[in-house]
């Protein structure tokens, strides 16, 4: 097979898996834009943040930073607590993007929640390359934020359609994608931790800040209870 | 703010995100063998990350509030039963969210 047509196979693999993200950063990368319009940054700012920073809530935290008198360390260690739960994602991620190449380097740069989401749940398709696989989902993932980012900031407040509501869609991957990871698996002891602690610490840190206390109890809870919850997990294939 | 410091700004954003995305693989290189023990994290993780994502989406839903997280709640029941009985993916998501969106433009 040509190296064109092993792309062109990972490509058209990859781009249906990505259609919920292309509705959610559609309209949340819309959104993000018309907020940097609408607080005075021409659309290349949205654009240039979407591109290099790529994550969605530090984003719209940015705006805040840029409009505030400059602060470095604090913005430095904002950003570090609301990225923290990256490092989750590279630790799930070390062997499915383990020996993929020059490739390896741009899926750890875009490594977004929903991105994630779909390389770490998703059966590559038999006969897929699965470095191109991830690279597609990467990348698409990625273009839809710029565009739209771009794009809000271009518009600004010129839309008016009624999309109240429009990004539901991506609790609703989220919550697909936990279904199918409990239908995969026979014990869900993980799955309930995971819920459990979130809710807990949810209760107990309010929204603003429960993450970091949620992943502090999740990697406690799994450390104290590996003896049980190891035999439950298939060797290495959370797919 | 000046322009060198927006630039410092966005810099550092960045800067924080690169570390926390690429530090697991920095650390765990493919060189040495990955200890036992962050291949079973690796392994437990996805599904309490789904479950704290999920959770994570909902944050700023308020029970005592407002609509009282009804219209989330029967719209997770309407895309988990959607997906029960489908299986289909993209569906159980678009039928989800629609219901979301009639929900609270129409009803709540």
């Amino acid at each position: 097979m040509s190296s064109a047509s092993v792309r062109r196979k990972a490509l058209s693999a990859a781009f249906p898996q990505t259609i919920p993200i292309l509705t959610g950063f559609g309209f949340l990368g819309l959104t993000y834009g018309i907020y940097m319009n609408v607080s005075g940054f021409p659309f290349w700012y949205p654009m240039l943040m979407a591109l290099i920073i790529f994550g969605g809530s530090l984003e719209f935290v940015a705006v805040e930073m840029l409009l505030s008198p400059f602060a470095p360390v604090t913005c430095f260690l904002m950003a570090l607590m609301i990225q923290a739960r990256h490092l989750f994602y590279g630790l799930a991620m070390l062997d499915k993007y383990k020996g993929l190449g020059w490739k390896k380097l741009y899926l750890i740069f875009g490594l977004c929640d929903e991105t994630f989401s779909i390389n770490c749940s998703a059966t590559v398709p038999e006969g897929v390359d699965r470095g191109w696989f991830y690279f597609f989902v990467t990348l698409l993932d990625q273009s839809y934020w710029v565009i739209s980012a771009a794009l809000g900031g271009l518009l600004g407040n010129l839309l008016t359609f009624n999309t109240q509501g429009l990004d539901f869609v991506m609790t609703a991957m989220f919550v697909v994608i936990l279904l199918e990871q409990l239908l995969k698996e026979e014990k869900h002891y993980t799955a309930l931790i995971g819920g459990a602690a979130s809710l807990l610490c949810l209760l107990l840190f309010g929204p603003d800040s429960f993450l970091i206390p949620t992943m502090v109890c999740v990697l406690g809870l799994l450390t104290l209870l590996r003896r049980p919850i190891e035999p439950t997990l298939k060797g290495g294939d959370a797919a | 703010m000046t322009i060198p410091q927006q630039i410092a700004t966005v810099a550092l954003c960045a800067l924080a995100t690169m570390l926390t995305r690429f530090l697991p693989f920095l650390l765990f290189s493919g060189k040495r063998p990955t200890p036992k023990y962050i291949t079973y994290l690796g392994d437990a993780l996805p599904a309490a990350i789904f479950a704290m994502l999920v959770v994570y989406c909902l944050r700023n839903v308020s029970l005592f509030t407002g609509a009282h997280g009804l219209p989330e709640a029967i719209a997770i029941t309407v895309t988990v039963g959607l997906h029960l009985w489908k299986r289909q993916m993209l569906l159980s998501i678009a039928g989800g969210t629609v219901c979301y969106m009639l929900l609270i433009q129409l009803i709540f």
